[in-house]
């Protein structure tokens, strides 16, 4: 099991070598430094003594790949992608523009993240696979057909259209809750419960087809018609046979994304002001800061990349098949 | 008035004609004949592909330009779009003013004769008033006059010299597909468009954005911006998904793990924040290179093919993957075994045997991602990273929206506009995607 871990995460580092490659590329090939300093310093009065002096304060005046002026190893080690990318692999996200430490800040913002999107993931899987679980008990009723023609709908509208009625209704019109902000600790409850049933709403579509898919396909199995044949109701069916070989597939899909809440929602946490990681992430577009984005970038993969890691040892858990 | 191409019209009319090769050589084999008959065979896949086929005509309608040169110096590019609904540019109001309304939405200080200054809701400047009825008397019977001139020539063209039999056929839905659906759908959205369409001569129907501008001619100019990057993004992941997956699965060894670590890697990045970082490289870009456009519509149009290049070259991962994994499959059947056999070339096999299999997943996920990449284009624009905020969206429109649910008393008309537009485009999108992969996919087979 140890080695098994260890392995992948060794085949980890080649992937995010090559993220670091494609963002190095993004931000510092097609946007030189240079133009990165003009970009700073306003187009203007820059003279090229100031660039060179802003490049030498970023540590951006290394050649990109290859330093011919090194000597020995040097020549590829003292580059600007070596340099990046090993404070990436340290967590050194730098100063962002606003000369703010990066990693602080996503430290800070990591709990109002989770705070939102945490309740909001567990409370969709919990209503998603109950909710496909009845219609797939009244399979080809007329309540499954009419809930699948809903599901179509509910698919159908923006995320974007969900938060603004939601907030019109529950907070302008009603006043139920407040209509933006966050608190930590219980007393951001009122603050939390809004985009936590607008996420749970949105996903409901394409989460309910989605479990209900994979509980069909279990139920044509044999082992069902078996079981049925053994005189066991077929409630039981559903939740002693159906629900754990579903299981596997639905643990593919699921645990990936787990790591990946930390990050937060983007839509979410800036139309109701919650100081995540989502809406640093925006501002940080907003106001062209890379140092942000690029620190935000590689998080993400990584958490990615550990989702899929948890992903293969929830497998040996889950599925007695599965041996490592 | 000369024709002028921007990019994105080029492009668009690409895909037309590959498309209609596609289809061509598609619709050959009876069996695929067979099956897309199967898909058109199911009342509400007709019903939702002919009103795929509006936003469609709609965006290529507003896909052909035409620079056209003003006595006074200026030469503005319009499309055809433009040209049809030239009176809705020039009925630019004030400010706000809800749908059909006669007077603005918010009162304006008006200084009167005796110099005492009163709050008063203005006229709008381009609307009479009292013209509902007999306007809307002659839209509909435009609309339905021009519905049964088309459905009646389409009878006729079909029916190869049996009209009346044909008819009879139709109204009693004998057919083997529902056109009896498909004529109702189409008379019901004609109808529809040309009440909206004469009205819009009189009446602001959908109303005012802030700066007096008509929604309804906004909602319809966003029609090609969503359907462009729902249907051009396909064809930037189709190659890059098929070479590379193809040839992944079939040679397989370093190719394949090349490969692999490619897409890989590239997943591994949350989509938008790679589209984020792809589009703020092109935003800066594009401000060191102004001599690339020049004028606006020139700049959103590019701002437009840069964003379709970025989500088609971050989205192709998916497909290749279950391409691999299919070729792989198929690799090691007997008749790719035979043409090896036969010394057929390895282009040749999987040019001829092998991306021939693979064409339902290809299909299914070219349906299947045309909503999400509409519905992507929405959230794209509000995060600030889509399209030109010059250009027609929905994004852009629902954007603005926001702020406009904010006010006392509230703004509805531009959030309504858009959630109709969009709802109307992305559901058919669904339906027609659901049909399109139960008759295909063939794990669906009984």
């Amino acid at each position: 099991m140890l080695t098994y871990i260890i392995k992948r995460i060794l085949y980890a580092i080649p992937i995010l070598i090559g993220v670091n490659l494609i963002t190095f590329m993004l931000f510092f090939m097609v946007n030189t430094p240079d133009d990165m300093a003009r970009a700073q310093l306003g187009a203007k009065q820059t003279t090229p003594a100031m660039i060179i002096a802003w490049k030498a304060e970023k540590g951006y005046d290394k050649p990109l790949f290859y330093n011919a002026g090194a000597s020995g190893l040097q020549k590829v080690t003292d580059t600007l992608f070596v340099n990046e990318s090993l404070k990436l692999f340290m967590f050194d996200f730098g100063l962002s523009d606003a000369n703010r430490n990066i990693a602080e800040d996503i430290k800070a913002r990591m709990g109002p993240s989770l705070a939102i999107a945490l309740p909001t993931f567990l409370i969709a899987l919990v209503t998603n696979i109950s909710l496909a679980l009845l219609l797939v008990l009244f399979r080809g009723s007329v309540l499954d057909m009419s809930a699948m023609v809903v599901a179509v709908m509910i698919m159908s509208v923006s995320g974007l259209f969900y938060i603004i009625a939601g907030q019109v209704l529950f907070s302008k019109l009603w006043h139920w809750v407040p209509i933006s902000g966050y608190e930590s600790g219980w007393a951001g409850v009122k603050f939390v419960l809004l985009p936590v049933a607008i996420g749970v709403f949105a996903g409901l579509g394409s989460g309910v087809r989605w479990y209900r898919s994979i509980f069909l396909e279990q139920i044509h199995q044999d082992y069902v018609r078996t079981a049925r044949a053994k005189g066991l109701s077929e409630i039981a069916v559903l939740f002693r046979h159906v629900l754990p070989n579903g299981m596997l597939p639905i643990l593919t899909g699921v645990v990936v994304i787990i790591p990946s809440l930390f990050m937060g929602s983007l839509i979410m946490e800036s139309f109701f002001g919650i100081p995540g990681l989502g809406s640093y992430t925006i501002d940080a577009i907003n106001a062209q800061d890379f140092a942000i984005v690029k620190a935000m970038v590689f998080l993400g993969s990584v958490l990615y990349i550990v989702g899929l890691i948890v992903t293969d040892i929830s497998y040996t858990l889950f599925d007695p098949r599965v041996t490592l | 008035m000369t024709l002028f191409f921007l990019w994105t019209d080029i492009l668009v009319w690409t895909l037309v004609a590959v498309a209609a090769v596609g289809g061509w050589i598609l619709l050959r084999s009876p069996v695929s004949r067979q099956k897309w008959v199967m898909i058109f065979r199911s009342k509400i896949a007709m019903a939702s592909a002919i009103v795929l086929m509006f936003y469609l005509a709609f965006a290529l309608l507003d896909s052909v330009h035409f620079r056209v040169n003003k006595p006074n110096g200026g030469a503005p590019i319009v499309s055809l779009l433009d040209m049809a609904m030239a009176h809705q540019k020039d009925f630019s109001e004030r400010t706000y003013s809800a749908p059909f309304a006669t007077h603005e939405y918010t009162k304006s200080i008006v200084v009167n004769a005796e110099g005492r200054s009163t709050q008063r809701y203005l006229p709008l400047k381009y609307v009479q008033g009292g013209q509902m009825l007999s306007a809307s008397l002659k839209g509909i019977f435009t609309g339905i006059l021009l519905a049964i001139v088309l459905i009646g020539l389409h009878l006729l063209w079909r029916s190869k010299g049996n009209f009346s039999m044909r008819i009879k056929a139709v109204s009693r839905d004998e057919m083997q597909l529902p056109w009896r659906t498909a004529y109702g759908v189409f008379t019901l959205m004609t109808v529809l468009l040309a009440w909206l369409y004469v009205m819009s001569f009189s009446y602001h129907v959908l109303g005012t954005d802030k700066v007096g501008g008509d929604v309804f001619y906004a909602a319809l100019k966003s029609i090609r911006t969503g359907v462009l990057i729902g249907t051009l993004t396909t064809l930037v992941t189709l190659p890059l998904a098929i070479f590379l997956g193809v040839s992944a699965g079939y040679f397989r060894g370093w190719v394949d793990d090349l490969i692999q670590y490619l897409y890989t890697t590239l997943s591994s990045i949350p989509g938008v924040l790679l589209i984020a970082a792809g589009v703020l490289m092109m935003q800066v870009m594009m401000d060191n290179h102004p001599d690339w456009f020049s004028s606006t519509i020139e700049r959103s149009d590019l701002r437009l093919l840069f964003l379709i290049v970025i989500l088609g070259v971050t989205s192709w991962t998916g497909l290749c993957r279950m391409l691999r994994a299919e070729t792989l499959r198929i690799a090691k059947m007997d008749f790719v075994t035979a043409a090896k056999a036969f010394g057929v070339s390895k282009w040749r096999i999987m040019a001829r045997h092998i991306v021939p299999n693979l064409t339902h997943i290809i299909l299914i996920s070219i349906v299947l991602d045309f909503s999400g990449l509409v519905l992507a284009e929405a959230v794209l624009s509000y995060v600030g990273v889509g399209v030109d905020p010059t250009m027609y969206s929905w994004g852009n429109m629902i954007n603005q929206a926001r702020l406009e649910m904010a006010r006392e008393p509230m703004v509805w008309w531009s959030l309504f506009a858009s959630f109709i537009f969009m709802f109307i485009l992305v559901l058919a999108a669904n339906l027609f995607s659901d049909r399109v992969q139960q008759v295909l996919d063939p794990r669906n087979a009984q």
